[in-house]
């Protein structure tokens, strides 16, 4: 019990940046091209 | 690069390239006199096509930064300065056509990037509650269960106030309007499943539902968010096509200046300068000039007509040989493209009336879900006079009859049938458009652009001396007119090539070859008495006559036997004259065919039909079919429409070959078959569940396990969904060769999907 205490809001707070990562992303435009992003990679920058 | 060098020339055919003024008329200001620029580039497909594209734009002065979307098949060009650099130029150096699209139009999808947000708070929300859920379900001790119920209220509840809005608003607003929909026994579902677990755990009971209540929003905004995909995927594909209408027109002030003035600046009396290869944006009559006019898009008429002062000319038509000044007689909100609008905004047929599949199955499933859950409460009541047990049963057979299937029974399958038919290069408006394609029992084709590819074809080369034949063309090759164009291609390369060329609009094009003077035009013209009919001569002498017909599009002779075949009667509803519709109709073998049609009279025959009981599917392109395409029970379009048509139409298909109609057909009623399927296993689980519920068997476990397993049966059966490619067209077997071969054929036009 007593490891509850900290074990599920430490499960909480990961899943919550989870969470904030993939809206924080989302607001980044990083989804707007998911093909392009995987082809960018094979570019080289100059 | 070769994989991506694609052809130019359909940009050159449709219009002259939008000037700078366009461009800059086009832009949007960002600030520190930033601009940017967005264009639609069909042809890119690669990771090549964006480093040859974006290398393009490196050395161009004032240009900030040009990126490549590669999924949206889109440019964007960040510059500076009060004049545009020369963006189209330069993508059409590194080997691309490019056009404009409008940019007020694309402001990012406010409403999808909120169903994005409420489904992952859901998804996250749902996947910790579940989380503690497993370990309340395999026995935690009174305290720790007590704890996770209080987590997971803690969880569960801004995840409903924030994911659950999106079924509470529209429910709400349905109600409202007396009427109901999926949303409401959602919505009522959740809150009291949310409500009765908050109350249990306060008092400490065992069982709560929080886990049902979120994950039932999760599941349920994934079929919503799909749907808005589906439907925003379509709009941008058709967005990006290129646009016909001009965003303005080059004004000539009195003083002899010219400006180039917005589409809304134009009025009345001021006089328009309209360049070759330009779209009139207003009704007007000519001033100056000679040319002809292609009128095919706005009248349906195949064959282009010569204008000369006094003319009128009409809003949408294109200018194609001659400089000309129009008087502007209306501006553009009452031109005769104001009046289609307007048409069509009456014409509103069966799409109005249409109610969705969804939401009919809602009027007579929530009635009743209600009414098993209040006898379940009042039987237990009666029974047991225990209410708190009574009010825990009813919301156990609320929430087990949660249409989570329901709701993913449409939209899944849906999603699944548009991805299908955007891969063969047809673009849908809706799910509702497939729902009504599905139903219809009819088809009504126009004939200019749509059976046809609305361009001229030589007939009787044959019979001319394949000499003149290839003088005409390397003569042609120098002329914008369709019946050139048509000539073109015959040019060898075997004749000496013309030494002096003008083309004297209206009339036809003239050569001096060795001090010979050749004429290429209309017959009265080139050869002194002669008659009607384009003809080749030296020095006044006849050297061959040409006869040209509309050719029709791939595949369409094939396309209408199908649809025969497969039992809808066809017709054809032209705007252009008899003899040129009759003969189209009998290359064909239809035998309903009436012409000179006016826009109101085709919504006429439309509505008589509907009238009658049919539900027709309109297939047309032009401004004159618009109304006709918002009045039929369904409507499809090509990509080489008029905006409008385009706008009207539920589906925009892309590929040249006609086929695309019946293959839509085909997949709107699999599509439909489908959902009916989906609906079925809906309702078998809900029959063998809800007799348990009301016996007052089911757990939040079992709610859980029976909530997922039939959504992944409906999602599972939506996934039968055949692609294009492997489909039989039409019930006869033998018809199986048709589908490769309109593989093979289908060239990409705008872009492959």
């Amino acid at each position: 019990m007593s490891s509850l205490v900290y074990l599920v809001p430490l499960a909480l707070l990961l899943g919550g940046a989870a969470l904030g990562a993939f809206l924080w992303s989302l607001r980044s435009g990083q989804y707007e091209d998911m093909q392009g992003a995987a082809e960018r990679i094979l570019l080289d920058d100059d | 690069m070769s994989c991506c060098a694609p052809g130019v020339e359909a940009a050159a055919e449709l219009g002259g390239a939008p000037s700078r003024d366009e461009i800059l008329l086009a832009s949007r200001d960002l600030k520190d006199g930033l601009r940017q620029t967005d264009l639609s580039v069909p042809g890119i497909h690669c990771g090549a096509c964006i480093a040859a594209i974006e290398g393009a734009f490196r050395d161009v002065p004032a240009v900030e930064q040009a990126r490549v979307n590669l999924s949206a098949k889109r440019l964007s060009v960040k510059w500076r300065g009060d004049t545009p650099p020369p963006i189209i130029e330069t993508v059409s150096r590194a080997g691309y056509e490019a056009h404009l699209f409008d940019t007020e139009e694309d402001a990012a999808d406010p409403e999808l990037s909120r169903l994005v947000r409420a489904t992952a708070v859901a998804g996250f929300a749902s996947m910790n509650i579940m989380l503690l859920s497993v370990s309340v379900w395999s026995g935690a001790e009174p305290e720790t269960r007590q704890a996770f119920h209080w987590i997971s209220a803690a969880l569960a509840f801004p995840a409903l106030l924030y994911s659950g809005r999106v079924f509470f608003a529209s429910a709400w607003s349905a109600l409202r309007q007396g009427r109901t929909n999926m949303d409401v026994p959602i919505s009522v579902g959740v809150i009291l499943a949310f409500a009765l677990s908050l109350y249990d755990t306060m008092a400490g009971g065992a069982y709560a539902y929080f886990d049902a209540a979120v994950s039932l929003l999760f599941f349920l905004l994934i079929g919503r968010t799909l749907d808005h995909i589906m439907r925003e995927k379509a709009r941008s594909a058709v967005r990006g096509l290129i646009k016909l209408t001009p965003r303005g027109a080059t004004v000539e002030r009195e003083d002899g200046s010219r400006d180039y003035l917005p589409a809304n600046q134009i009025e009345t009396g001021m006089l328009l300068a309209v360049a070759p290869g330009e779209r009139l944006l207003v009704d007007g009559i000519v001033q100056w000039g000679r040319s002809d006019i292609d009128c095919a898009l706005v009248s349906g008429e195949s064959a282009a007509q010569s204008v000369e002062p006094g003319s009128a000319v009409r809003a949408g038509t294109l200018n194609l040989t001659g400089a000309m000044k129009v008087t502007a007689t209306s501006d553009a909100s009452n031109s005769s493209l104001a009046d289609m609008v307007a048409l069509m905004a009456v014409a509103d047929g069966g799409r109005a009336r249409y109610r969705r599949i969804a939401d009919r199955a809602a009027r007579l499933y929530s009635p009743l879900v209600h009414a098993t859950a209040f006898l379940t409460f009042f039987g237990w009541m009666a029974a047991t006079g225990d209410w708190h047990r009574a009010i825990g049963i009813a919301i156990a057979v609320l929430i087990i009859t949660c249409p989570c299937a329901l709701g993913l029974a449409v939209p899944i399958v849906q999603t699944v049938a548009a991805r299908r038919l955007f891969e063969a290069g047809i673009m849908v408006k809706d799910g509702s458009a497939l729902e009504r394609l599905a139903e219809i029992d009819m088809v009504a084709f126009d004939k200019t652009g749509t059976l046809t590819t609305g361009r001229p074809r030589l007939a009787n080369a044959s019979e001319i001396d394949a000499g003149a034949l290839a003088l005409a063309g390397a003569i042609a090759a120098h002329s914008n007119h369709p019946v050139s164009r048509a000539l073109a291609p015959f040019d060898d390369g075997s004749q000496p090539s013309p030494a002096i060329i003008t083309e004297h609009p209206g009339l036809g094009v003239e050569a001096r070859i060795d001090r010979l003077l050749y004429r290429l035009g209309r017959a009265e013209w080139a050869v002194p008495g002669g008659s009607a009919g384009t003809v080749l001569s030296r020095d006044g002498q006849r050297l061959a006559s040409f006869v040209f017909e509309d050719s029709l599009r791939q595949d369409a002779a094939s396309s209408v036997e199908a649809l025969r075949r497969d039992g809808f009667p066809v017709a054809i509803l032209s705007g252009d004259v008899e003899h040129a519709a009759s003969r189209v109709a009998k290359q064909l073998g239809v035998g309903d065919v009436t012409a000179r049609l006016l826009p109101e009279e085709k919504v006429a025959r439309i509505a008589a039909l509907a009238a009658g009981g049919r539900k027709v599917l309109m297939v047309g392109d032009g401004l004159n079919d618009a109304p006709a395409l918002s009045a039929a029970h369904a409507s499809m379009a090509p990509s080489t429409a008029s905006d409008i048509g385009r706008n009207a139409a539920d589906f925009v298909f892309l590929r040249p070959s006609l086929l695309s109609v019946p293959n839509a057909i085909c997949v709107a009623r699999e599509a439909n078959r489908l959902v009916h399927q989906n609906f079925a296993i809906a309702i078998a689980y809900n029959a063998i569940a809800i007799p348990f519920a009301i016996a007052g068997y089911v757990t939040p476990l079992i709610a859980a396990l029976a909530m997922s397993l039939s959504s992944i049966v409906v999602v599972a059966n939506a996934l039968r969904l055949h692609p294009v490619a492997d489909r039989v067209p039409a019930a006869d077997p033998r018809s199986r060769t048709l589908a490769p071969k309109q593989q093979a054929l289908g060239q990409p036009l705008a872009g492959r999907a």
